[in-house]
């Protein structure tokens, strides 16, 4: 290897470590603070190295953790099945949109693809959803405005049943008599695993990170997802425990305000730095996939 | 006979009959959740009263467009919403190309996974928690900038969310930090997909690595660096509304840097109730952003038709 190369990779590594460093080091610095005396915050502000260290704030969670139980459930139970629903209607759109021999296909087709180009934006979809149809403050607001399903995934879909799922064995299939749904169920899902793992998992993140609809759509606390009651949090801090007094009557400790907030934020972080790892390799190939195609 | 094929089509038909009736949840909600809302657009022509009902409101033509642009938000917001467009999609193109081009000096398999998970971590949350995370920096009594940085320079503390100068900045670098990874990673996959040889043979004659990139690496992804551009621009009339309305905390002070198309259409439809304006600004974004996406993918068809999204 000549000196020429070797500097070049020593020089990748030195930026790529930088810029490295500058995604982790605010992730930490949330966590320092997060377990800062409240004492020195006046002093010594965020700091990586806190000369004194305090749980306060996640003794003031603790005590007022119902909301919190309750936004995760929310989130959890939002995830799960707006993905789940997600998949279905996605790939049950998709699947008749790849047999080229279906009547009407190009026309549908377009129907799907049109939502791409043009939208209505926030203040007709607003009027569809809380005038034509009454979702203000339930559950369904969570799941079915914007983030159901949407156009681009389904072409991503239809593009893959059309190369991945062999003609052939549709065709077969249904000279056995096996009808258009045992069709879609047991074979071409069966076949489908990868795209459907991928646009799954970035539902599911969708799910998880909205806060738009709660935004716009929920008004009753109790059915705020995590990032709901984190955005209420950074402007009200002590939203928590102004809800919480409908609940046990505790003592309620005094409110580490500063460090509270940072507190918060881990808790909301912590679960998808704990799942990262375990979807990452999946998660960038699913980048590649959306990006070719985008 | 005529009867025969009509009952043959009719029979033809029937066989897909299972297929319609798979497509119609989501065909549903396309037309729930995106064909309405266009439909929906003409509110931007009513003076709307929820007394009567958004459908039975009166028509007052343009008038919504005139008390818009007669305000200087309109030309405010248009030209934040643009410039900062702008620089994002140029900056965040630059850094995504060397990030791309650095990750791929990098030989280790390990080493290049370990960079790339890393970078792409902002990407991973939301917004609202990104929020948080600038907050820990530029709290004006805890920030760490204000209580560790600036008195290390001699510096007097900033009450950054009330100082509108300093937000194209912060807000440039906060999109580019929760977004350089995403969009690396498609430059990433275009320069690993170029052939070894080009590079050997350059090596061979001598080339060095800067002349290398220059003559094999940004001929061959330049395609992408276009098609990345033209998409961009086709949708350079809407922003990340999270990063505009979350990030600056909806601090009224920095509205003259941080208002865009989509921050002021929400502030007038759920804190303003000022649904006319509202919807006149949305009916602009959304008209001058079809036309800019129609546009943009013609120029697209004319340098590379199997890069155009139709």
């Amino acid at each position: 290897m000549t000196k020429e190369y070797r500097g070049w990779r020593w020089s990748a590594h030195i930026i790529l470590g930088l810029f490295a460093l500058a995604c982790i080091l605010p992730f930490v610095l949330l966590f320092t603070s997060s377990v800062t005396d409240s004492k020195v915050i006046v002093t010594e502000g965020y700091t990586f190295f806190p000369s004194s260290l305090s749980f306060a704030a996640y003794d003031y969670l603790w005590q007022n953790s119902k909301m919190i139980f309750n936004a995760y459930g929310i989130t959890i139970l939002t995830t799960v099945v707006g993905t789940t629903a997600s998949l279905l209607m996605t790939s049950m759109l998709a699947y008749p949109l790849s047999r080229k021999d279906m009547p009407g296909g190009m026309v549908l087709a377009f129907i799907v693809f049109f939502t791409l180009l043009f939208n209505g934006g926030l203040v007709p979809t607003y009027m569809v959803y809380t005038q034509l149809f009454d979702i203000k403050n339930t559950l369904l607001a969570q799941i079915v405005p914007w983030l159901l399903m949407n156009g681009f995934n389904v072409l991503l879909m239809r593009a893959f049943f059309m190369n991945s799922v062999p003609k052939p064995v549709l065709e077969s299939a249904s000279i056995d008599g096996a009808g258009e749904f045992t069709i879609y169920y047991k074979i071409v899902l069966q076949l489908s695993l990868p795209i459907m793992a991928t646009i799954g998992l970035f539902q599911a993140l969708a799910y998880w990170n909205d806060w738009n609809n709660g935004l716009v759509f929920v008004t009753d606390a109790g059915l705020f997802n995590l990032q709901n009651v984190l955005n209420r949090i950074m402007s009200d801090i002590e939203f928590l425990s102004s809800n919480a007094s409908m609940g046990s009557g505790s003592i309620i400790a005094q409110l580490p305000s500063e460090t509270f907030r940072m507190a918060i934020a881990v808790i909301g972080i912590l679960p998808i730095l704990i799942a990262y790892p375990f979807f990452q390799k999946f998660f960038v190939k699913g980048l590649t996939i959306g990006a070719v195609k985008g | 006979m005529n009867t025969t094929t009509r009952r043959k089509r009719g029979a033809r038909l029937r066989r897909f009959i299972p297929l319609y009736i798979m497509m119609l949840p989501g065909l549903a909600y396309l037309f729930i959740n995106n064909y309405l809302p266009m439909f929906g657009l003409s509110i931007a022509f009513k003076d709307i009263n929820y007394a009567k009902g958004i459908w039975a409101s009166d028509w007052v033509g343009l008038k919504n467009f005139e008390y818009l642009f007669k305000t200087t938000d309109a030309y405010i917001i248009t030209r934040n919403t643009l410039l900062y467009n702008a620089v994002f999609i140029v900056l965040g193109l630059l850094i995504a190309i060397a990030i791309a081009i650095l990750l791929n000096e990098i030989r280790g398999k390990m080493a290049r996974g370990f960079y790339q998970s890393v970078i792409l971590l902002p990407y991973l949350i939301s917004i609202i928690l990104v929020s948080y995370l600038v907050y820990a920096m530029l709290s004006v009594d805890a920030g760490f900038i204000n209580k560790t940085i600036l008195p290390m320079l001699g510096l007097d503390p900033i009450s950054w969310y009330l100082e509108p100068k300093y937000w194209p900045y912060i807000l440039t670098i906060v999109h580019i930090w929760k977004g350089a990874g995403y969009s690396c990673i498609i430059f990433l996959a275009a320069i690993l997909s170029i052939d070894r040889e080009y590079y050997e043979a350059a090596e061979l004659d001598g080339a060095s690595k800067w002349m290398q990139i220059r003559k094999i690496t940004f001929p061959m992804i330049t395609p992408i660096i276009t098609m990345l551009t033209l998409l961009g621009i086709g949708r350079i009339f809407y922003s990340d509304f999270g990063l505009f309305y979350q990030v600056p905390m909806n601090s009224g002070a920095l509205y003259e840097t941080t208002n865009v198309i989509d921050t002021y259409v929400f502030r007038g439809l759920m804190q303003l109730g000022d649904i006319g304006m509202s919807a006149a600004a949305g009916f602009y974004q959304s008209l001058v952003g079809f036309i800019l996406v129609l546009v943009s993918n013609y120029i697209v068809r004319r340098f590379d038709k199997d890069n155009a999204l139709f």
